[in-house]
């Protein structure tokens, strides 16, 4: 193994041995095994097929460790990030939770904090952290779990509803490497919002290596916004992994705007009959940003449907990858699955790498896909232009169209409202 | 209206212009006064479309000779914007989707840069929704279609009611309405040419580019020019219009060579 990628990994390690034990025992089980799993893997590079496009040396580069202290913030610090239609709110600064910036906490059916589970409550959490998304050979979910101590917990009881949303508010105050951590299980016939927010108050260079485990019970309905606007010098890594039962529904958008490299892995699997699934995303990315974002949706049943629709925008020397793989297994007859892939490039050395992938091995199924990559319409820019636009507004106002019909899609209206005014400032021309 | 007084808006000598290396303008002539509506006509692939594009300033076209002013200034030198800015107006032949993009927001956008422009003030979304609807009930448009993205999924008939209500909302000087009769049915056909109408006073002008001699029934022209091969060929009154219907365009050929602008 290379000495430099092996001395990196044990230098994030650096303090895991400290950390103190959890009176939950297959917590610390699940912590060592994740040591040790860091321990035998490695940091992958562009020789791993499925790294080919993002490359982390810049990453292995910057000698990282958890924060040595835990930043204190005002209310007023991170005012502008709240969402007024939220019903309960977890924040947590560089990764760990501050209880006194959170509200709606005491309910218990809404969301812990992992360090203070209710010892008989822990069940739904155990047989399903660290097990939905497997870190036997992911180095950064392996890591994740090696620190495991704060994260959101979420359990939903069946056919309860919550009609506002959940927001996961997670803050990034100094340059350390941070472990922020979901699991969200929804019970039977229940409906749950979550936004899981990542944002930043410092600029600088940090890691987040985020994971996020979701399971959806029988014909329960889950919508997932994911927001990622962390500092231009950060780099975030994220995986999250949803397992779907019988008639249960997932919609997800995910909305890419901040990182100096982002990897965002998103693997749904279809474990029981007739599941739905909705994957949205749009990175906006300009300058030297490189956003990645890699999906799995896995039809593993009979019945399901997937639908897909992620687009990048890449302005400067930014550079937006998209791999999608939709699987039909054997017997996943009358899968239903569209996926579509659209890439605008606003100048001439942005690049984009968009690769659909089916795997079919069932006969009887409907699966559409396609990707384009392209620029901006002359015609229609000529048609504003001939109406009084300049080329710049005109330019702006279709980049901004272009991303709108994703942040349209986010069931929360001071989020989109908030994320459609973002998009209108960073949609600069960039020649 | 010919008014021999009147200011001359528009002056075209001897433009020609090229797409993609192939030659389309040879040589037009074109003078428009204030208060005049001229109609162009023509065959497909006479150029007359093209005539419109290059005044509007579309980066398509190239302008290989000749010049054009606007109100005296050269407009080739000009963005499109910029012509825009300036009081030109071109009605599209087949008006762009833009997919995204609400039309009250387009339209907004548009009417308050040319209001900036011409040091009158901006509005807000609440005060341009009452201007727009009441603009759109004259073009008997359903004010649904503001919440609509522009012209995505819009009928024939209704891309061009939109093309009309845009220049009732951004009021030019001069405006090119290219093809704007193609594709409406009669009842549209009428609504347009009232609006148009309504539209025309004896400080701006209109110049109508259309293959056939309908709409000239509701829009009654000063001027008809026919174009071929890239030139105006002749010029006359109405009456041309009416004669080209009856005897199609064959006889020009017959006929003696171009007189070139209007009087």
């Amino acid at each position: 193994m290379d000495t430099a990628a092996r001395n990196y990994l044990d230098s994030l390690l650096t303090g895991q041995a400290q950390m103190p034990a959890s009176p939950l025992a297959w917590l610390n089980r699940l912590r060592a095994e994740a040591v040790d799993r860091v321990g035998a893997l490695t940091v992958p590079t562009t020789r791993d097929e499925e790294w080919r496009f993002t490359d982390l040396a810049p990453l292995t580069r910057i000698p990282l460790q958890p924060p040595r202290q835990h930043s204190r913030l005002r209310p007023a610090d991170i005012e502008r990030h709240l969402l007024p239609e939220a019903a309960a709110r977890l924040v947590f600064i560089d990764g760990v939770y501050a209880p006194y910036l959170s509200t709606g906490v005491g309910d218990a059916v809404i969301a812990h904090n992992l360090g203070s589970v209710p010892a008989a409550q822990t069940a739904p959490f155990e047989s399903r952290l660290g097990r939905l998304a497997a870190f036997h050979d992911d180095v950064f979910a392996a890591l994740n779990t090696a620190f495991l101590h704060d994260g959101a917990l979420v359990a939903v009881p069946p056919a309860v509803e919550f009609e506002r949303p959940l927001h996961l508010l997670f803050v990034a105050t100094q340059a350390a490497a941070v472990y922020p951590r979901c699991l969200l299980v929804a019970g039977a016939r229940s409906r749950i919002t979550v936004v899981e927010d990542y944002v930043a108050l410092a600029e600088g260079s940090y890691l987040t290596d985020a994971v996020t485990e979701i399971a959806v019970a029988d014909e329960a309905h889950v919508e997932h916004v994911r927001v990622q606007r962390e500092a231009a010098g950060a780099f975030h890594i994220a995986r999250c992994a949803v397992s779907l039962a019988r008639g249960a529904r997932y919609r997800s958008t995910s909305v890419a705007l901040g990182a100096r490299l982002s990897r965002y892995n998103l693997d749904v699997t279809q474990g029981g009959e007739g599941a739905e699934c909705t994957a949205d995303g749009l990175a906006l990315i300009g300058g030297e940003q490189l956003a990645d974002t890699h999906s799995r949706i896995d039809h593993a049943q009979p019945r399901g449907v997937s639908r897909q629709l992620h687009k990048c925008i890449a302005g400067g020397a930014a550079h937006a990858v998209f791999n999608g793989k939709i699987m039909v297994r054997p017997g996943a007859q009358l899968t239903d699955s569209a996926q579509a892939s659209r890439n605008l490039l606003l100048s001439a050395r942005a690049r984009v790498d968009a690769k659909p992938q089916l795997e079919i091995f069932a006969d009887d199924v409907k699966c559409a896909h396609g990707a384009t990559v392209g620029q901006l319409d002359s015609e229609e820019l000529f048609y504003l232009r001939s109406r009084g636009l300049s080329e710049e507004a005109a330019r702006k106002l279709l980049t901004y169209a272009f991303g709108a019909e994703i942040i349209e899609r986010i069931p929360v209206a001071s989020l989109r409202q908030r994320l459609e005014q973002a998009v209108l400032a960073q949609t600069t021309v960039q020649p | 209206m010919i008014n021999p007084n009147a200011k001359t808006l528009l002056e075209v000598r001897g433009l020609r212009a090229t797409v993609n290396g192939v030659e389309i303008l040879k040589g037009v002539d074109l003078a428009v006064r204030a208060g005049e509506i001229h109609a162009i006509m023509g065959l497909n692939g006479s150029g007359k479309s093209t005539l419109s594009k290059v005044l509007a300033g579309h980066p398509a076209y190239e302008v290989t000779g000749g010049s054009a002013l606007f109100e005296g200034r050269d407009l080739l030198g000009l963005e499109p914007e910029a012509r825009a800015r300036a009081g030109l107006f071109l009605g599209f032949q087949y008006p762009v989707e833009v997919p995204g993009v609400a039309n009250s927001q387009f339209l907004r956008l548009a009417y308050n840069t040319l209001q900036k422009e011409r040091g009158a003030d901006e509005l807000d979304p609440l005060e341009f929704d009452d201007l727009a609807r009441a603009k759109m009930k004259l073009l008997d448009m359903n004010p649904d279609f503001l919440e609509r993205s522009v012209n995505e999924g819009f009928s024939g008939g209704e891309k061009k009611r939109n093309e009309i209500l845009q220049m009732a909302l951004l009021d030019p000087k001069l405006a090119i309405l290219d093809e704007t009769d193609s594709g409406l049915d009669i009842d549209a056909l009428r609504i347009v040419a009232g609006g148009i109408t309504r539209l025309a006073t004896c400080d701006n002008a209109t110049v109508l580019v259309t293959h056939y001699q309908r709409l000239l029934n509701y829009v009654v022209p000063d001027y008809v020019h026919v174009m071929q091969a890239g030139r105006i060929v002749t010029t006359g009154g109405k009456e041309l219009a009416l004669e080209l219907e009856a005897r199609g365009y064959d006889w020009i050929n017959a006929a003696p060579p171009a007189i070139g602008a209007a009087a």
